[in-house]
């Protein structure tokens, strides 16, 4: 069933707030595809890159919701590529500070086993840390 | 050439392997590498919003230690900053170049670290010891050479952070050559394939092994593919995704052919004919040990 | 004497900056009994019948427009001046438009100030103003065309019927450019060579057209409406007699030729040898040897080609040949190159054998329906839109325009040779903006060709199969298609061709942001350039389809036809004279000119040849009495609006004046206005002939009025049209800046810079600078600027 969407202030707002954090132009996005095609990720995600540029664009707060946020890496594969020099992986990094601003962690360290915790180098542990929690 | 060097976390606990050969080919090639006397973690991953300054902090503070080092005849004229593991590469170029673009924002971190007597003034240079062998020349490389790796092929593999973004990439982004390079000069014969600048899936490793279990695998595959038998990187991180965890991939993939991953400076102490315990073959999880 | 000045608002473009009424109450204070009119479009009819109707009522002797630049609509006003019975040179444009309210937008009250400043300045110029007359030349019919392809041969023709004597340098050895190389075209499918090749044995066999193929422009040079050239014809190394039957295309020489190399004109996919014809449709239809690749020349181990040439036509030593030619107009049809792929390494051209670029996608559809192609395309084949346009990474930010339609083209014609091929187009937006191109799109459609929006991130190759993976997202259902293809054809954009870049350079033409040669105006003269006498045909001025390429290449011949129609024209009379009342005969001027042009007269006295001097104003600086002049730029004209200009400089403001040569650094601080680019409110930019006309006593005067600094600009050496004049301004210069160290003055202030066309940011920020630089030192004290006063004009 097609989604009924309304245009609203809030939605504008939320562009803008998104478009300030991350330093992009969103609304320069033109739907290419490219950065969703070249994404070494993309198998894992719900929602596609460019979908979310789209969404972000159109104001759709429910993006929040999207696991790709999270399962960006900041690989920078979409950065290079972008025809418009856009970068993705900035407006990942914004939506995941929105998040967890709200003081919600995506990482659990409880939930990291003791044999894991003593192979795992330092850098693993410290760069999921750094990027999923607040 | 004497450099100041950051050597960061990892290579002091799991990845020994990457530093202990690099000093050890660096200074067989006249570079001392000069560890600073004090140092912190770099933070690993650089972050991307325009209002998160204070995450610079702790990659600007490392940059006093090198204009001290200049300050104090520990080094000559020298604003380079050595690095060997790519993520500490990446993070501390990217704050460095965030500084450099942005003499507010340096303002800022230099009021914040106003018990320091130093203040940075922008003037670090933020490299990897690839590059800086890479200016040497390939022939001084090819003269220390006393065990050319022969009947080996390598599969470059430069993962993400020491090419992207452009900005701080030490070779093209999209068609990167100096390991190539360096293998050649090695003795070495590389493989031509795709998934030399793919992404082995970082952090995730911590808490959703399956996704580096999946791109791990898919990258060992395709060096297969290709004829590989070693794989080489810089990264600490990508060497643990792509080496320790083919463990979790052979459980999830019986079929699954393991394949060696090792440091690029384990290669060239190798074909340097370092000293054996200097190589640190035992720290690979699968032993690269009979190809050489 | 009477003085009307001008207002215009350029419909807020300049009101809604400069508070107009304020300034027409300044100049009203400042001047007294003058005729001040405000307008909103000075440039229309209406804004021009002001100036005539007030001319004739109120007897109006001088005209100060304050407007857009003078570049825009100078010729307008002169026309208006002359309409009116007043001669057109004692006009003076105020650039309020481009140099002040869009320079400083943001900023209308210090706007309105330096408005004041440049008024003053013109009125204070017009009221020294005096009547100049036009020369009149005699005009030829001779046209040099640059270029061979579909462009130029339809200029030259169209010239060419209207009788005139075109000259017609193509560098490749055949005619027809890369139109010859196309199979069919969109969107009627009629064959490219059958359309073309009528055309280029017209060209050869045009009793009005010289024709050189396999030739290049060695030098090019000129101004206004004469250029002179140097064509370099390359050896084809066989016998070219007047006796045209030497050469019996017998083919033994090529059969006999051991080596092959790729053709040209078959993209590679088929090869020739190294003595052979380019294509079967060459015009001319000649052999010519392969100097790169022929044994012969590499070793001297063959000749065989010599030696079974039953003829004896073939001349290894055939030297290169020089031709000159002078002609009054220059059209410029050098045409695009494809972007090339290899560069783009995501799509590994040049590493993965089944991705090709377009014209070689051109060469195999051609060959598709042979018993044996070249080349075969197998049964999945991939069309991948925006290669090398609309991508900021690779600095080509443009559209193409017509590579949405040749790949098109090429998907229907594979489809109806081979309609068991599946086809996909991958584009990003689909752009079929020409006369049937929707219904031909439409067409491609109903054949079965699949249209996906995504643009491919990059592609990978099987290394068993050869096959081409490529990885795209359908941004229209989100899906990611991974699949491999047989063939995958890149739509490569268009970019000025290499063998442009030296005519650029040689005839100083300007080139637009996305590098194609830049046209003087791109709604009212979109064929002409800012060089008067050289137009622009097809594509070397951005990408074009045929039907476009023609179109302006016939508009091309119908401007050089107007303006060789004029039989006659007017030669601009800024030009040096002397004072024969000052003038005492001392010699001194007679080595600056490097045209030669001045000379002493029966009374002894220096005489200026007005047919050869070019006007630069370089001869001013040796006269040590000031006794040589320029028209338009007097010394008197030139103190008086310097002073005019620094009369409203209050305590502890700055002023930066800017002298500007008009061919480059004027239009160049213009083009900064147009794109709103900020620079310094201190500048004040005068125009100037050439830099070398700023003789050190103007400079000097500049100061002692009240100048914290004096900038000169003038286009390289290399691109102006006075070569010899940066030589003479650094002189004047340094001359200076040594009577400024002995007064204590920091030389700094001084400045001479180079600037090409485009460095608009390069300007901006060097204005900046210097304006940084004069808030970091002490100003001119007052006594200082007396003794420099004193030096200039004496007690």
């Amino acid at each position: 069933m097609a989604k009924l969407i309304k245009l609203d202030d809030k939605g504008v707002e939320f562009l803008d707030k998104i478009m300030e954090l991350s330093g992009e132009t969103i609304t320069l996005c033109d739907q290419c595809g490219t950065c969703s095609g070249g994404c070494p990720f993309i198998a894992e995600m719900d929602v596609n890159p460019s979908q979310i540029m789209r969404q972000v664009m159109i104001g759709q707060k429910n993006i929040m919701e999207s696991k790709t946020m999270w399962i960006c890496a900041s690989c920078f594969t979409c950065t290079v590529r972008c025809p418009r020099e856009l970068d993705v992986s900035k407006v990942a990094e914004a939506l995941r500070q929105v998040k967890l601003r709200e003081a919600i962690d995506f990482i659990d360290i409880e939930k990291i086993s003791e044999e894991e915790a003593r192979i795992l180098p330092s850098i693993a542990i410290v760069g999921a840390f750094r990027k999923f929690t607040g | 050439m004497k450099l100041p060097y950051f050597p960061g976390c990892t290579l002091k606990t799991t990845a020994t392997n990457l530093e202990i050969p690099a000093l050890e080919v660096a200074k067989r090639l006249g570079i001392e590498m000069i560890e600073l006397d004090r140092w912190n973690c770099c933070g690993v991953v650089s972050y991307l919003v325009s209002d998160d300054l204070m995450k610079h902090l702790a990659p600007v503070r490392n940059f006093l230690r090198v204009q001290e080092m200049n300050a104090k005849g520990i080094v000559e004229n020298e604003n380079r900053l050595v690095t060997l593991c790519s993520m500490c590469y990446n993070t501390l170029s990217l704050s460095n170049k965030r500084m450099q673009k942005n003499p507010d924002d340096l303002q800022k971190i230099n009021d914040f670290m106003h018990r320091e007597e130093t203040k940075y003034d922008g003037s670090v240079e933020v490299v990897h010891l690839l590059p800086i062998i890479r200016e040497l020349g390939w022939e001084a490389v090819r003269k220390q050479v006393k065990k050319p790796l022969k009947n080996i092929k390598v599969a470059s593999y430069y993962g993400c952070m020491l090419l992207r973004p452009k900005d701080v990439g030490i070779d093209d982004a999209e068609d990167p050559q100096i390991l190539e390079e360096l293998v050649s000069a090695l003795g070495g014969e590389t493989i031509d394939w795709d998934s030399g600048s793919r992404c082995c899936g970082s952090y995730h490793t911590v808490n959703n092994k399956d996704i580096v279990v999946n791109l791990s695998k898919g990258i060992i595959d395709d060096a297969r593919k290709n004829g590989a038998d070693v794989i080489i990187t810089s990264c600490p991180l990508c060497a643990f995704n792509l080496d320790s965890r083919q463990k979790d991939i052979m459980e999830k993939y019986p079929e699954f052919e393991s394949m060696p991953v090792v440091f690029f400076s384990q290669l060239m102490g190798a074909a340097f004919d370092i000293e054996k315990e200097k190589l640190g073959w035992e720290a690979n999880y699968i032993s690269p040990e009979l190809l050489f | 004497m009477k003085t009307g000045v001008y207002l215009c608002q350029c419909g807020g473009n300049i009101s809604n900056t400069i508070d107009l009424p304020k300034i027409a109450k300044h100049v009203k204070e400042k001047k007294g009994d003058i005729l001040i009119q405000e307008n909103s479009h000075m440039c229309s009819g209406a804004g021009q019948k002001l100036i005539i109707d007030d001319i004739k009522n109120h007897g109006l002797e001088k005209v100060v427009v304050a407007a857009c630049s003078p570049h825009f609509h100078e010729k307008t006003f002169r026309a208006a001046l002359q309409k009116a019975g007043l001669n057109p040179y004692v006009l003076e444009i105020s650039n309020f438009r481009e140099h002040c309210s869009w320079a400083h937008k943001n900023e209308p009250e210090i706007a309105t100030e330096k408005a004041k400043d440049i008024i003053d300045a013109s009125i204070a110029k017009v009221e020294l103003d005096f009547p100049l007359e036009e020369k009149k030349m005699q005009m030829g019919d001779e046209v040099l065309v640059i270029g061979g392809g579909i462009a130029g041969i339809q200029t030259s023709l169209d010239l060419a019927d209207a009788g005139k004597k075109v000259t017609l340098v193509e560098k490749e050895p055949t005619l027809g450019g890369k139109m010859a190389i196309l199979t069919k075209t969109f969107p009627t499918e009629d064959c490219a060579a059958c359309i073309i090749s009528p055309k280029m044995a017209a060209v050869q066999d045009h009793p009005n057209i010289t024709l050189y193929t396999n030739s290049e422009i060695e030098s090019i040079a000129g101004h206004r409406l004469h250029f002179e050239a140097k064509i370099k014809k390359n050896p084809r190394f066989i016998l070219d007699t007047i006796d045209m039957d030497q050469c019996l295309i017998c083919t033994k020489c090529v059969q006999e030729c051991p080596i092959e190399q790729p053709n040209y004109w078959e993209q590679g996919i088929m090869n020739r040898k190294a003595i052979y014809i380019p294509a079967p449709h060459a015009i001319p239809y000649k052999y010519l040897i392969d100097k790169e690749n022929c044994l012969h020349f590499k070793d001297g181990s063959c000749s065989i080609c010599a030696d079974v040439c039953p003829q004896k036509v073939i001349d290894f030593e055939q030297k290169a040949e020089f031709i000159d030619v002078a002609v009054d107009n220059v059209v410029v049809a050098t045409g695009y190159d494809i972007y090339d792929a290899t560069e783009k390494t995501v799509f590994g051209y040049g590493k993965y054998k089944n991705v090709v670029s377009a014209l070689e996608m051109e060469r195999i559809v051609d060959h598709i329906s042979e018993k044996e192609p070249p080349r075969e395309v197998g049964k999945r084949v991939a069309f991948v839109q925006c290669v090398g346009s609309r991508d900021k990474q690779i600095g080509r930010e443009y559209c193409s325009r017509v590579c949405c339609m040749f790949s098109v083209k090429l998907a229907s014609l594979l489809k109806q040779a081979k309609p068991e091929t599946d086809i996909y187009i991958f584009y990003t937006d689909l752009r079929a903006f020409g006369k049937g191109y929707e219904e031909y799109y439409k067409r491609s459609q109903e054949m079965g060709i699949k249209f996906v929006r995504g643009k491919p991130s990059h592609f990978t190759e099987d290394p068993d199969t050869k096959q081409v993976i490529v990885t795209v997202e359908d941004t229209l259902s989100r899906d990611i298609i991974q699949s491999e293809f047989d063939l995958v054809v890149l739509a490569n954009g268009m970019g000025l061709s290499a063998a442009s870049e030296p005519i650029a350079d040689q005839l100083k033409l300007a080139k637009s942001d996305d590098g194609f040669f830049k046209e003087a105006h791109p709604k009212y003269r979109p064929v002409d350039t800012l060089v008067e006498g050289i137009f622009l045909a097809g594509t070397a001025q951005g990408p074009k389809d045929i039907p476009d390429t023609v179109t302006q290449a016939s508009a091309a011949a119908g401007r050089v036809l107007a303006t060789l129609a004029q039989k006659e024209f007017s030669l601009d009379p800024v030009l040096a004279f002397v004072h024969q009342d000052i003038c005492d005969g001392c010699k001194q001027c007679l080595n600056e000119c490097p045209k030669k042009a001045i000379s002493i007269n029966a009374d002894g006295k220096a005489e200026i040849n007005e047919a050869l001097c070019l006007g630069c104003g370089s001869c001013l600086a040796s006269c040590p009495i000031e006794a040589i002049d320029l028209n338009y730029f007097t010394n008197d004209q030139m103190y008086a609006q310097i002073e005019a200009s620094l009369s409203n400089k209050k305590e502890g403001e700055k002023r930066i004046l800017i002298f500007a040569d008009e061919n480059t650094v004027y239009r160049l601080a213009d083009a900064c206005g147009v794109r709103k680019m900020k620079y310094s409110t201190d500048s004040r930019i005068f125009r100037i002939p050439s830099g070398s006309r700023m003789t050190s006593n103007l400079i000097k005067f500049a100061l002692s009025k009240g100048a914290d600094a004096v900038m000169i600009g003038d286009s390289p050496e290399k691109s102006s049209r006075f070569a010899w004049a940066n030589n003479v301004t650094k002189e004047n210069i340094k001359q200076v800046q040594s009577a400024l160290n002995d007064l204590q003055i920091e030389p700094e202030r001084l400045i001479f810079k180079e600037y090409s066309a485009g460095e608009l940011a390069r300007f901006t920020n060097d204005v900046d600078a210097i304006a940084e630089f004069l808030g970091t030192i002490a100003p001119i004290p007052n006594e200082t600027r007396d003794k420099l006063f004193t030096a200039v004009r004496g007690e």
